[in-house]
């Protein structure tokens, strides 16, 4: 009964969740042009997304900004992540911490009017023509990108034995050594997943690109916004079952080759562990352990 | 000693961007709520947000966010428990599974309620092939609800479930032990161990709900006006103003921190942020 | 013929956020041999190995390594290497190349570190590792990687921080063993940290024993166990029964009511002491034939001996016999004079010594409680 219960459960919330999306699927497959009614199958929004340079364009305007917001996200903050995680005083690293927070609490549509804001009076300041351009949206991004790359490396660190990088230093490094032969190799995987995160993040972002970006520079998410308020073409939901799907090939990649090293590495061990005892009692030594 | 200065060095550069992006633009807030388009001080922003229906298009959002909020929680918190009670390999397949939609453009999905909200929509020809009547359900406050829901319902059931995945089960047998019933360990043990996850969880869905902009324009159809779409017009519409918007901006802010702090104060601020869902 | 001086510590001080931790330690280590420093959690031990590898800076004094001045030298430039508590091996690499780490940063040639390796590898007999990941390791191994890590880059000095602390108590003694065999091959100076007695009294020339930041008494293993100089040592060094007692003039001590001929002298006449009886320096005779006679009140059997409480004159004493009493007996005891340990009063005089609510959970404890403490 309980079991059939949460079945049944699970199953509504799925279909809440993905009801939308095999609408969209459905739809990038219509042969009609309307969004809501459903016509025929046909793959001509599909071809439709090549020659919408429009679209493509600000795909790749996308792709490029998530790439370098990213990149640079990343390394700030990773650099961030150690200083706040070396540094001794208590009220100094809750400043920060607290500093570096406030575009999570923050709702986005704050965050990206207080930097609109600042852009436009810098803009008036230096006698700019044009505020928003790909800089300021670039800035942007990498602000609300910094917060989360920060909080993904930070626990890492926290999980490092303290006395590693004092046994390299031990061992001939200067602290600069130390930090790329040691720690930055034991926090590298969740630097990956921050940088990840990051471009995602980016990637994905409308709300603050909305306030951040000038005409020079449309994000896909700006395109797709300046498209609804008129009507949206079906090209798009094509796009976006694209993106969908490489997403979820991505992901299952990323978790299951995750568990296949898992795996691997889970039966040299045994394998070793056999090894050494069929040695160990051919010496006739005890076992140990 | 080498150490501290390395290690203040490292986080310099975050340091001077925080100042600069974080800190700097809060402070053009406040000064663009402080003066009129001639750069004079004035209080006028302010006042002006006593009139007209601001008040009532705040209290509406509050509203509209707290009602999501509640559904999130209530969906989210069994759906966390029993993701929580399975093996570890579904586990980790559901939470893929409910992650997934967060990968989608909220816009074309929001799109896509639309196209299954209309009148004429996905829902209601269901509905007619099944011989009941239409529904109304587009630009209804339930819509842009249904829509807030969608968009942030896995920011609820995140932090819920991996603060349950956290618990040792061996908690629950101690408290079975001391003569618990199922029920009774749900309520004294799970819920309170669970707390944390479920403030931070409110906190991440209510927050982008108070503030949103795009669901309501496209679910409500304009046909009422939430204190987003209000800051927005205000900096992208047709009649600009900074000032005004700054100062609206500033009100949603505050608003939004004085509910954070009271949140926090459930639990510890640090480790609660670093719940936060990260892929 | 001389010893040679390698390390000198001239009057460290230390303190962490208006504790003192080290109050003006001096310390002289010769070339070649077995030091431990030894004292339960907190005491400073740790902070002291710290500061000579060059962790930590002290506050005042200096630090001398070959009669040079290194006090302001960062650790990477110190001709010292540390293996640490919980090993630090680094996750990232196999054991090859954590062995390897160190003459990689010196940019030796490959040939060079393959050969050290190799080496390193057989005198902490782990021949057959080299490819294995650490974290697939035994604890015991894992120790012997940090060993032959710290080893490879041929320092003068070793300085090992509670090495055994991890390891389970037959692994333990295996290690300890190994430990002296891979000091005599190598001939490096081992600077030794433990709270463990047993391990420092079996493995050392010399023994530190530290409390509260003090060095409380430096000397051969078999000389602070016979000779400890005051109330905290021969409490913490072994088993003892610490008795108010007073001088009466050069070996006559008079103390629970009895005067015994002792060995010792120098002090003044009628001075109190307190006075050291080791438990097993006791024996058990009749009631008739005892210097002192006793109430036994509890008797627990140790595999070697037994372990008694006897009160004599409100005063609980351990005895260690391999003859059973019985609980609730009358025994007596006998004391031959050179088991009478005499030492000048303290700061830690009527701390230590009185068995009366003696258990051994209470021990454990104790001890756990001071672990915790110092995990910051």
């Amino acid at each position: 009964m309980k079991k059939v219960f949460s079945k049944v459960y699970l199953g509504l919330i799925f279909l809440f969740l993905y009801a939308p999306l095999i609408v969209m699927v459905l739809i990038s497959f219509n042969s009609g042009d309307s969004t809501t009614q459903i016509e025929g199958f046909s793959l001509k929004w599909y071809r439709e997304i090549f020659r919408d340079h429009g679209t493509l364009q600000a795909f790749r305007n996308t792709l490029v900004l998530s790439v370098l917001a990213a990149v640079l996200a990343t390394v700030i903050g990773t650099l961030a992540a150690v200083g706040i995680h070396k540094m001794r005083s208590k009220r100094l690293r809750s400043a920060v911490m607290t500093v570096t927070n406030i575009p999570m609490m923050n709702p986005d549509i704050v965050t990206g009017i207080s930097l609109m804001l600042l852009f436009v009076f810098a803009a008036r300041m230096l006698n700019l023509e044009t505020t928003l351009s790909f800089y300021t949206l670039l800035i942007a991004h990498i602000t609300f990108c910094l917060p989360y790359v920060i909080l993904n490396v930070l626990p890492k660190l926290r999980q490092m034995d303290k006395n590693l990088p004092e046994a390299a230093q031990d061992l001939g490094c200067t602290p600069l050594q130390s930090f790329f032969k040691v720690e930055l190799p034991f926090i590298m995987p969740s630097v990956w997943t921050a940088m990840i995160m990051a471009f995602t993040l980016s990637f994905d972002d409308f709300v603050i690109s909305n306030f951040t970006s000038g005409s020079s520079y449309e994000t896909l998410t700006i395109h797709i916004y300046s498209m609804i308020k008129k009507s949206v073409k079906p090209n798009i939901y094509s796009l976006s079952t694209i993106v969908f799907f490489a997403v979820l090939v991505l992901l299952i990649v990323y978790n299951f080759t995750d568990s296949a090293d898992d795996r691997r590495e889970r039966a040299i061990e045994r394998a070793n562990l056999r090894r050494e005892r069929r040695l160990r009692k051919e010496r006739g030594e005890l076992v140990e352990e | 000693m080498k150490n501290r200065r390395t290690g203040n060095l490292a986080a310099a550069p975050h340091v001077v961007w925080s100042i600069l992006f974080i800190i700097a633009p809060l402070l053009f807030v406040l000064y663009y709520t402080l003066t009129d388009p001639e750069g004079g001080f004035t209080l006028e922003n302010i006042s002006r947000l006593f009139t007209g229906n601001y008040v009532l298009i705040f209290l509406n959002s509050l509203c509209l966010a707290l009602i999501a909020t509640v559904i999130c929680l209530a969906l989210a918190y069994p759906l966390a428990y029993l993701i929580a009670s399975m093996k570890q390999r579904r586990q980790k397949i559901v939470i893929l599974l409910i992650m997934l939609p967060l990968w989608m453009n909220f816009l074309i999905t929001t799109y896509s309620w639309m196209t299954l909200l209309e009148d004429t929509g996905v829902i209601n020809t269901l509905l007619a092939k099944i011989g009941l009547d239409p529904v109304h359900m587009i630009n209804t406050p339930g819509a842009v609800i249904c829509g807030m829901v969608f968009c942030f319902f896995p920011y609820m059931v995140l932090p819920i479930y991996s603060v349950m995945a956290g618990i040792d089960p061996k908690l629950v047998e101690a408290a079975k032990d001391l003569g618990c019933s199922d029920a009774q360990v749900m309520t004294r043990v799970i819920m309170p161990l669970s707390l944390s996850g479920v403030i931070s969880g409110i906190t991440m869905v209510f927050v982008p709900s108070v503030s949103t902009f795009y669901i309501s324009q496209k679910l409500g159809g304009g046909s009422f006006q939430l204190i987003g779409d209000t800051i927005e017009s205000y900096f992208t519409g047709t009649a600009i103003n900074f000032h005004f918007g700054a100062a609206l901006s500033l009100v949603l802010m505050v608003l939004i921190l004085l509910s954070m702090a009271v949140m926090n104060r459930f639990t510890d601020e640090e480790t609660a942020m670093e719940r936060r869902p990260m892929l | 013929m001389e010893k040679h001086k390698i390390i000198e510590l001239k009057g460290i001080c230390k303190s962490y956020g208006g504790e003192k931790v080290l109050s003006d330690i001096s310390l002289d280590i010769y070339d070649n041999e077995f030091v431990t420093m030894l004292g339960p959690s907190g005491c400073g031990k740790t902070t002291t190995l710290r500061i000579i590898a060059g962790f930590e800076h002290p506050d005042k004094g200096s630090v001398y390594f070959d009669g040079k001045d290194i006090t302001a030298l960062p650790p990477y430039q110190r001709h010292v290497n540390t293996v640490f508590q919980k090993y630090a091996l680094f996750p990232h690499l196999n054991v090859y190349e954590n062995i390897a780490f160190g003459l990689r940063v010196a940019k030796r040639p490959e040939e060079e570190i393959r050969e050290q390796v190799k080496e390193m590898l057989r005198l902490v007999n782990l021949s057959s590792f080299e490819k294995r990941h650490v974290t697939t390791l035994s604890g015991g191994q894992q120790q012997r990687v940090a060993i032959a890590r710290a080893l490879i880059n041929k320092p003068r000095v070793l300085l090992l921080d509670e090495p055994l602390g991890a390891l389970d108590l037959k692994l333990r003694k295996d290690m300890q063993q190994e430990l002296k065999n891979i000091r005599k091959q190598t001939g490096i100076t081992f600077i030794y940290v433990t709270h463990d007695q047993e391990e420092a009294l079996s493995l050392s020339d010399r023994v530190i024993v530290m409390n509260a930041g003090e060095i409380q008494q430096v000397g051969a293993p078999i000389d602070i166990y016979n000779e400890p100089v005051n109330a905290y040592v021969a409490d913490f060094i072994g088993e003892s029964n610490i008795l108010d007692g007073v001088m009466l003039e050069d070996y006559k001590v008079r103390l629970a009511g009895h005067t015994f001929d002792c060995v010792d002298k120098g002090f003044e006449a009628n001075e109190p002491v307190d006075v050291v009886i080791r438990p097993e320096d006791v024996d058990v005779v009749a009631p008739e034939k005892g210097m002192l006679t006793g109430l036994v009140t509890q008797v627990t059997f140790m595999g070697v001996h037994y372990e008694i409480i006897v009160e004599i004159d409100h005063f609980k004493w351990m005895i260690q016999t391999t003859d059973y009493v019985a609980p609730d007996s009358r025994i007596g005891i006998y004391i031959e004079p050179d088991a009478f340990h005499v030492m000048k009063k303290s700061e830690y005089s009527d701390l230590f010594g009185d068995y009366s609510s003696y258990s051994f959970e209470h021990e454990l404890l104790s001890e756990n409680v001071d672990e915790e403490a110092l995990e910051e």
